[in-house]
This record gives C-alpha cells, structure tokens and sequence, in this order.
C-alpha cells in the first residue's frame, strides 16, 4: 500500500523500537502509518507489542529507537500540545474506586490544563450520557461492573472532541449488547471525522468496524493497508457438511481445492487463486459421487485467514 | 449566526469551549484540513476568542483536584481520625491521672511522659505543646509518609497514572501538584493533633495566662498565637520526609512497598539519631532539631535551633524533590 502523504497521516511511526530491560525486544523497527478520518484496527496476539506501541505512541514510555509522530508532532515531546485532542483507552479502565463516576471523569478533565472548567461539568454529563452512564454517575466507581468501568474509560476519552481515539481494547467486558453500542459509537465518532485507532483481539470486530489494519506478531509488523485488500490477500474457503466427509474430501481435491480438512461432519478446504472451480460444478459432482450433502457454500475469505495466511499459526496463539 | 449553525470545520480547531464532545446524532463528515494546531478563524468576536485560548489559571485545576482526592481518601480521613484521638487519649490520661487536683508526675518535673506534660492541668492550652511533642517523633511522620509514600506509586499500582498523563497533567505539573498536597496534608495532620489538643485542653482543664519556658508570663490571647506558630513549625519539620517519601514514592510501582519504605527509613533514621556514638551524622538527619519548635514558647524566642531546622528541611526537600523529578521525567510508566 502507498504510504499517505505525512499531513494526512495522525499516527506516524518509523523504526519504532523498544527493548526491555531484560534485553527482550518488544517492538521491533516497527513502521506505521493512519490515515486521517479511518478506523484503524491493530491486531496481534497477547505480548505481540501491540500495548508498548500504544504506549510509546501516547508518550508514557520512551522509544528505545526510531520515532513516533501524533498528528504530526513529535512524541513524547509534543505531549502537551497534542494529547489534549487525543482520547485514549489503554490497557483497561482504571477509575478511582473511592471517587463517584462523575467525579472521575472530573477529575481526569481537571488534569488538562487547556479544559475549560466552565464548561467541565457539562461536558463531564454529556459524556456520561453518551455511554449511558447517566443513571450510575454518582456511584463509586468500585461499585462498578467492569463493563461500566469500561464505559466510564469510554466517557473519559469523550470528554473533549478529540481528533483522534486511541482504544485498547475497548469492547472487554462488555456484554453482547454493550459490545454492540460500543461498536455502533466508534462508527458514529468515525462519522463525525474522528481518526479512531482500535486494537482488538476480536478479529471479527476488526472486521465489522475497522476500514484499516494492521497485524503485529513478536514485535513486527506483518502488513497494515484497507481491510478488503488484506482480506482478499486470503483465498476464499469451500465448505461442504455431510456424513461421508472422506469421499467429499476426495471430489473436493479433484476440483482443484486444497488441503481438504474435516472436523465432524464439516470438510473445508481452499479454492485455489487462480482459475476457482464453479461452485455449482462441484455440488453436482458431489451429489454423482454418491455424497449425502447437508449443507454446501463458499465462504469469503476472512481477516482471520488473511492473519493465517501471514502468520503460519491461529490468532490466540501467543508469539 | 449563532453557535449552532457553524459548519463543523469551524467548530473544531478548539472545541474544549463548546461542552459538546461531537454531535452523535447526525453522521456528519468534516471537510476540514488536515490542520496545523491553530485555532480555526472565529467569526463570534471576542469573547469566543477569549474562550479558545486556554487561561493560565486552567493549571491550577490539577492542583485543586489533587487536594480534594487527598483529603476524600478514607485512608486520608482514618489517620487525622488516629492522630486527632491521641490528645484526646493523653488528656483523659492525664485527668484520671491527677482527679485529685494534684499536678501530674510529681510536680512536673519526673522525666517521665512527653514534654509539658506537668503543666497541663494548671492550663489546658500545653495540652496542645504536650501532643505536638508526643506525636512529632512518629505518629506524624508517619501519616506523612503514609501519605507521601503512597502519591505517586499508588496512582501507578492503581492505574490512574497513565490516564493522567494522557489527560495530559504533565509530569512536572503532576509531582508539583502531589507534593503541594502531602505539604497541605503535612499542615492539616498538625493542625488536626493541636485544634484537637485545645478542644479537649479547654474542655478538661483551665485555661488562663501561660508561663513560658524562660519564667515570664504571657496572656492567653498570645499564648494561642505561639501554638499556632508552633503548629506551623511542627508542620514545616515535615516537610523533609514528605520529599523523601515522594522521591521514594517514584521509585516504585506498588503503593504498599513505598509507604513501607517511607515508614522504614523514619524508623531506621530515629533510630540513627538515639545512638550517640553517631555524633557525627546527627546534624544531617532530619529529624534532628525537630523538637526545636519548644524555642517558640521562649522570650524572646530563640531562633538557632529553629532556623537550622528549617534549613534543613529545605536542603532535603531540595535534594529529593529534584531526584523524584529527575526520576518521574524520564520514567517509563508501564502499568
């Protein structure tokens, strides 16, 4: 993919590094690129980088080497000129249990210096209300699920119009239906021309949300570019549930489709890139061999097979 | 035009003034810029113009919410309790002590138990001498290091810092705003061990004129005047440990470890102090001229003793604020 033209990019990272003090590379000449106005999604599996990127990014610890660069200043050293129109969420919610939900919130607000404590409690309810947290605000925050602290760490980055959103990992804890919200407000604040940069483990919530990503694994970054061009890097998947699996396995490999596998009564396989047989050429030739087809489709290829296909391994296997 | 009808390009280069983080309701996308950090024009006039630019005064905000999270801690709360129920305890001990009438510990004079002591039950108001002198060589100090142990790990070990730091707070601003609130803690500690003191002195004892240490006689009114002067005092000798335990406090991540090791090195320092084969080092140490603040009930006051320790307290603060800022800069916060 092309890089975007420096102006247009809020998240700028090249060569980023960081080396722990046990002399474990964390991340590794790490180059990143958001365009301005996209839902960017980071992926990788658990102890990948991905929250040492965030944190270098955000300015909480220093790169090893390399530079990162925030809507267009330098970080850490730009931090007080550009955090306030950053809105974060890292690593989970972290209230003050002894403190209310609102007074969180006000707390957080009164911590920068270029909020406007006119305009603070207003902008504290508005902010509540948009996660719905309304009802709780004058609760400690102890008495909290992790779901509403979730969402109090949502309203906190809320506080101010932000030009971008940093979310790590923001639907954790949450039910379905706050997954849902939460997912329909990252599209709504896109919407409204805010950059968001979301890491998830969900790759499917990548999918639903994100117009761009990126995949980490042990430090490095495999790829970054638009969803469906990484998606459709991937080959698409043939899928045939039946109780005779070994002779649909058989008709599947001479129709071209690869590495046949069978878990239960399902057998999957790839189409192969060029040239894909017909779909319905290949129903018919199962029905003639004799196979009892339950349920046949092709299934377009996934990010989770783009993420296969890069990394050798299954998404939750740690690198 | 009123607010309202802005396009959205105009509305966003500061937006803290407009108390509306983003409209939700309506999908809306900005043909804005790719902008360059200044603020967009604004047609409203002045007084808008004036809301953009973020006052000065915004910073102090830190600091004000700094202190109201200090003093809303139950933990906060628990040790002024702890500290405004030890004159209440020496005063009830010292009545039981003396229900006769007679003056405590045989005429005052036996060595034993605090300073002042003796003179109690002729006026409740060294009531207020006897607890400062009772608490300052551990009780204080150690809600202090409590307190000042717990500033900056405790946020850490909880989570909070990093959201502050995004926020951003700033991280000078930050240490600036813990350590003015462990000094106002340092104050209120004194001043809760001395108004507690006077309530419970006025309520058990009489109160009238006050000899001093040098033999005059000074009325009430002036008497009061040098218990708060000495209250001040008893508070600036803490102010030492509060950078020490601040500094401690960047070290760590864990609230617990760094109050304990606050505590510890109080103890290990006392304890320094009370051998006297450590002459030497005596004068570094800084609790060494703590009970100075006996000077005041002089006249005139005898300042030496005073002034040193409040050099003192200075250079400590000076030596571990600027290692906890040296520190905290240029850490990686990692929790």
């Amino acid at each position: 993919m092309q890089p975007p033209p420096a102006s247009d990019t809020v998240v700028e990272a090249r060569g980023l590094t960081k080396r722990y003090r046990g002399g474990q590379l964390a991340v590794d000449g790490l180059d990143l690129a958001v365009p301005r106005g996209s839902v960017f999604g980071f992926l990788g599996p658990n102890g990948s980088g991905k929250t040492t990127t965030i944190r270098m990014l955000l300015g909480l610890i220093e790169p090893g080497g390399g530079s990162a660069r925030l809507l267009g200043e330098p970080m850490p050293d730009a931090a007080r000129r550009v955090l306030p129109r950053v809105g974060a969420l890292i690593e989970g919610p972290a209230p003050y249990g002894f403190l209310s939900g609102r007074d969180n919130l006000l707390r957080l607000d009164a911590a920068d210096p270029t909020a406007d404590p006119r305009t603070r409690a207003a902008r504290v309810g508005e902010a509540l209300e948009r996660v719905g947290l309304t009802a709780a605000a004058r609760k400690k925050a102890r008495a909290y699920s992790l779901g509403m602290k979730q969402r109090l760490g949502l309203a906190a980055a809320l506080l101010r119009p932000r030009e971008l959103l940093v979310l790590d990992e923001p639907t954790n804890g949450l039910d379905p239906q706050g997954m849902r919200e939460i997912r329909s407000l990252v599209r709504e604040l896109a919407g409204d021309g805010t950059t968001v940069f979301l890491s998830s483990h969900l790759l499917d919530e990548i999918e639903q949300v994100c117009t761009h990503a990126a995949v980490m694994a042990r430090g490095r970054l495999l790829t970054q570019g638009p969803v469906a061009e990484l998606a459709a890097g991937a080959r698409g998947r043939l899928a045939v549930t039946t109780p005779d699996t070994a002779d649909a396995a058989r008709v599947l490999k001479e129709y071209g489709v690869t590495a046949p596998t069978v878990v239960g009564d399902r057998v999957t396989g790839e189409l192969p890139p060029s040239d894909p047989p017909d779909p319905a050429e290949v129903n018919a030739a199962l029905v003639r061999a004799g196979v009892r087809v339950r349920a046949f489709g092709t299934e377009r290829a996934s990010l989770e097979d783009a993420f296969v296909a890069l990394t050798g391994e299954g998404f939750d296997v740690a690198g | 035009m009123s607010r309202a009808e802005l396009p959205q390009d105009e509305r966003t280069g500061r937006m803290g003034h407009q108390g509306h983080p983003g409209h939700s309701g309506l999908p809306r996308r900005p043909e804005r810029e790719a902008e360059g950090g200044e603020p967009a024009p604004d047609r409203d006039g002045e007084p808008d113009e004036a809301r953009r630019r973020p006052s000065p005064l915004w910073t102090l905000g830190l600091f004000r919410s700094e202190l109201t999270v200090t003093f809303r801690r139950w933990r906060t709360l628990a040790l002024l309790a702890v500290l405004a129920a030890v004159p209440l305890l020496v005063g009830i001990a010292v009545k039981v002590e003396t229900g006769d009438g007679g003056p405590a510990g045989d005429g005052g004079g036996g060595g034993e138990g605090p300073a002042f002591i003796g003179q109690v039950t002729n006026n409740g108001l060294f009531l207020v001498f006897t607890a400062l002198a009772a608490t300052l060589p551990f009780f204080l100090p150690m809600a202090v290091g409590v307190v000042a142990g717990d500033s900056v790990a405790g946020e850490a070990s909880a989570g909070t810092l990093r959201y502050l730091l995004v926020a951003p707070a700033g991280r000078t601003r930050l240490l600036l705003a813990k350590f003015t609130a462990i000094l106002a803690f340092c104050l209120a500690a004194t001043l809760t061990v001395a108004v507690s003191a006077l309530a419970v002195g006025a309520l058990l004892f009489p109160l009238g004129e006050v000899i001093l240490l040098s033999g005059t006689t000074v009325p009430l009114a002036d008497g009061m005047l040098r218990a708060l002067a000495i209250a001040v005092a008893v508070a600036a000798s803490l102010v030492g440990l509060a950078a020490l335990g601040l500094f401690v406090s960047t070290l760590t991540n864990s609230g617990i470890a760094a109050m304990a090791t606050t505590v510890g090195l109080l103890i290990t320092v006392q304890i320094l102090g009370a051998i006297p084969q450590l002459d030497a080092i005596h004068p570094y140490l800084f609790p060494h001229q703590w009970m100075s603040f006996a000077d005041l009930l002089r006249d005139p006051v005898h300042w030496d003793d005073l002034l040193d320790n409040l050099r003192l307290q200075g250079l400590y603060a000076a030596v571990f604020g600027s290692a906890a800022w040296a520190r905290f800069t240029g850490r990686d916060i990692t929790v």
